[in-house]
C-alpha cells in the first residue's frame, strides 16, 4: 500500500484561530495526515487513528515502494486487518506541537518569519483534538465510525468522547490512562532536562544550528525503557555482550541493551525535533480528566460512544489498574463498555506489538458498531 | 437499524449447553442482560441475535473475554465483584449466574449485588443432593465425584457443596424469593430433561429465577 501524506491548513482567516487551553491561540494551523481505503456514500465508516508521543500520521502503508519500513501501526491497519481498509476508511494525522508536518515549535511563526522555538503556545491533548476535529469538519464527516490509539494516542481517544460525543460512535482507548501519574511525569521531566540541559539546546533557539541531540538522543533512551519490561528486556537482551566476549573493564558498550538504547536514541534524532518533544510531553503531564470536574465518572458523564478499554499485563508505564478507572468510571456512566488485559510480555509497547492478539477485538467490536448491532 | 450478522448466527438453541436453553427460554426480549461468567457469551450471543436484548458480559478468563469481544459482545475482563460494584441499582431486567454459585467465595454477597444491580436474578448450581453423590459418599466412602461433577476434592473449583433444599433455606434466610425453580439431569450437554419429582434427590441440577423479597 502506497500512502500519500496530505496537508489541511485552517485558521488562515481572521477570527479563526485555534484558541488554546492555555490562553494563547494558535493560526494558522497546518495539520499532516493520511488517509487509506475510501469513505462510504454515507460516510459512516471513517476512523481517525491517534499516534502516540513519538508517532506521526503516517501509520500505515509506504510512501515509496523501497522505504524500508512502512508506517508506524502498518501491522493493524491495511487489507484485512484489525482497521479493515476495504471496509473502513482510516485517516491519521500528526498532533499540532508535532515536528512531522503538522504546526509545531519548529514551524515559521508567520509573525516574525522564523521558527516558533519555544515561543510556541503549550499544547494540551484537548488542544490537539480540537485541531483533529477541525480536520474531520473538513474532510465532511459528520460522525466517526471510531477512534482510535495508544498511548498518548488513547488520551486523545477520551478527549474526543468527552469534547465531541456525537460525533463519534465508538472509543478504542488502547494501554492509556485517564490522567498521568507520578511516575509518568517523573519521566517526562528527566527526558525534558536531558534536552534542555544540552548546551545546544540553547532556550530552543537552535534551528538552523547545531541541534541538541544529545540531548534528544538521552531523552529517548530513558523513554524507551519506560516501553519495555524486565521480562521483555531479559528475553531480548539478558546480560549478553555486544561484539565481545569479555568485559571491557571500560566505559564502553559492554551489553547489548546498551546498545540497543544508543541506537534508539540515535535513530530518533535524525526523525523528531527536541522542542517538540518537550511540548508534547508536557501536554501529556498536564492531562488529568478527573482535574475538571472532580472525578473521572463525572468527566465522563456526557459520553455516548461505546468503548473497548485494553492493557497489558506487562504494562509499567500505564499499568492495568489505569485502564480499569476508566472501564469503572465509564460503567457507572452505563456507558456500553468492554475491558480486557492482555497477557503480553512486551511492556508498554505491546500495543503496537500484540497485533495478533488485539486485532481481533478491534475487528469484532468495529464491526458489530457499524451494522448498529447495539446501539 | 440494521440488525447484525455476528457470530451468533452459528449458534443454534440445541446446540447449547442444556441449561443455558432453559436460562435463554426465560429471557423476555428487549432485556437488559448481565451474565456473570459469560465464558465465551454463547448465551449472550444468542440472546442478542434471537431476543434482541442488551447484552453485558462479565468473564475472568482472557480468552474466552477476546472470543466474547471478537464477536461483538460487550464484555468485562475481572471478576463477579468488580463486575458488579459499577452499576447502579436495577441498572439490568436480568442478572445470569450459570454453574458458578458453586465456585465463589462469598454467594451471599454475590447474590445480594445480583439482586440489587438486576431486578430478577437467575442462578444455577450442581445439586450435591442427587441420588448418585448420595450413593457414591455412601457406598465408597469418598467425596462425590460424577460426570457432571468430574473433579477430586484438591483440584475441584467448587468450592461450596449444595444441595437444593440448602438453597431454599438460604433464599428464605436472605429474603431472596424464588419465582420459578427449573430442576433438571442432563443426558448429554446439549439435551436433559427437567425433574418434576422429589427434586433434592432426582436432580443434578437447580435453575432458579429469583427476586428481592419486597418489604
Amino acid at each position: 500500500m502506497i500512502s500519500k501524506p496530505k496537508y489541511y491548513t485552517f485558521a488562515d482567516k481572521q477570527d479563526d484561530e485555534l484558541l488554546l487551553d492555555c490562553g494563547r491561540s494558535l493560526a494558522p494551523v497546518t495539520l499532516a495526515y493520511e488517509t487509506y481505503g475510501s469513505l462510504d456514500d454515507k460516510k459512516s465508516n471513517a476512523i481517525l487513528i491517534l499516534h502516540a508521543l513519538s508517532g506521526d500520521a503516517h501509520a500505515a502503508g509506504r510512501h515509496h515502494s523501497d522505504d524500508r519500513k512502512p508506517g508506524w501501526w502498518d501491522n493493524t491497519i491495511g487489507h484485512g486487518k484489525a482497521f479493515d481498509t476495504d471496509k473502513y476508511f482510516i485517516i491519521c494525522s500528526n498532533v499540532i506541537g508535532g515536528c512531522k508536518g503538522s504546526t509545531g515549535p519548529a514551524s515559521i511563526n508567520p509573525a516574525t518569519g522564523k521558527p516558533y522555538g519555544t515561543s510556541f503556545p503549550m499544547i494540551t491533548i484537548r488542544d490537539m483534538v480540537r485541531a483533529q476535529k477541525r480536520l474531520i469538519d473538513h474532510l465532511g464527516i459528520e460522525k466517526l465510525l471510531a477512534v482510535a490509539g495508544g498511548s498518548m494516542g488513547g488520551m486523545q481517544v477520551l478527549e474526543w468522547a468527552i469534547c465531541y460525543p456525537d460525533r463519534i460512535r465508538a472509543a478504542i482507548p488502547l494501554a492509556t490512562t485517564a490522567r498521568l501519574s507520578a511516575q509518568s511525569i517523573a519521566f517526562n521531566e528527566v527526558g525534558r532536562q536531558a534536552i534542555v540541559s544540552d548546551p545546544y539546546w540553547c532556550g530552543g533557539d537552535y534551528y538552523g544550528k547545531k541541534q541538541p541531540t544529545n540531548g534528544l538522543a538521552l531523552a529517548r533512551m530513558i523513554a524507551h525503557i519506560t516501553y519495555l519490561s524486565d521480562e521483555s528486556m531479559h528475553k531480548k537482551f539478558g546480560r549478553r555482550l555486544q561484539n565481545r566476549d569479555n568485559y571491557s573493564y571500560d566505559f564502553i558498550t559492554d551489553f547489548q541493551v546498551e546498545s540497543y538504547l544508543h541506537h534508539q536514541g540515535e535513530s530518533f534524532i535524525k526523525r523528531f525535533d527536541a522542542n517538540s518533544y518537550l511540548y508534547i510531553t508536557r501536554a501529556m503531564d498536564y492531562f488529568d480528566l478527573s482535574a475538571e470536574k472532580g472525578s473521572l465518572k463525572k468527566a465522563l458523564e456526557g459520553v455516548k460512544a461505546r468503548f473497548l478499554v485494553v492493557s497489558f499485563s506487562s504494562d509499567w508505564l500505564f499499568p492495568t489498574y489505569q485502564s480499569k478507572d476508566i472501564a469503572s468510571a465509564l460503567r457507572k456512566n452505563d456507558v456500553d463498555v468492554s475491558f480486557c488485559e492482555i497477557a503480553s510480555s512486551y511492556g508498554h509497547d505491546a500495543f503496537l506489538l500484540e497485533a495478533e492478539q488485539l486485532s481481533p477485538l478491534i475487528s469484532g467490536f468495529l464491526d458489530s458498531t457499524y451494522k448498529g448491532a447495539f446501539l | 437499524m440494521n440488525y447484525v450478522t455476528l457470530a451468533s448466527n452459528r449458534i443454534s438453541l440445541k446446540n447449547m449447553r442444556y441449561d443455558l436453553q432453559l436460562i435463554a427460554s426465560l429471557v423476555e426480549s428487549g432485556n437488559h442482560v448481565l451474565d456473570l461468567g459469560c465464558g465465551q457469551g454463547e448465551l449472550l450471543l444468542w440472546l442478542t441475535e434471537h431476543k434482541k436484548v442488551i447484552a453485558r458480559g462479565v468473564e475472568i478468563s482472557e480468552e474466552a473475554v477476546r472470543s466474547g469481544i471478537a464477536s461483538g459482545l460487550s464484555v468485562y475482563h475481572g471478576d463477579i465483584n468488580e463486575g458488579l460494584a459499577d452499576y447502579a441499582d436495577n441498572s439490568f431486567d436480568l442478572v445470569i449466574l450459570s454453574q458458578t454459585l458453586q465456585m465463589v467465595k462469598n454467594p451471599h454477597m454475590v447474590m445480594d449485588e445480583m439482586l440489587r444491580v438486576g431486578k430478577q436474578a437467575i442462578v444455577s448450581f450442581p445439586n450435591f443432593g442427587h441420588w448418585s453423590v448420595r450413593l457414591h459418599l455412601l457406598l465408597q466412602g469418598r467425596a462425590p465425584k460424577t460426570t457432571s461433577l468430574p473433579y477430586e476434592w484438591f483440584n475441584t473449583p467448587n468450592i461450596r457443596v449444595l444441595t437444593i433444599r440448602d438453597f431454599h433455606n438460604f433464599c428464605a434466610k436472605a429474603g431472596i424469593t424464588i419465582l420459578k425453580e427449573i430442576p433438571i439431569i442432563f443426558s448429554s450437554p446439549c439435551n436433559g430433561r427437567i425433574i418434576r419429582l422429589h427434586p433434592n434427590l432426582m436432580a443434578q441440577y437447580g435453575i432458579y429465577v429469583l427476586s428481592r423479597k419486597k418489604h
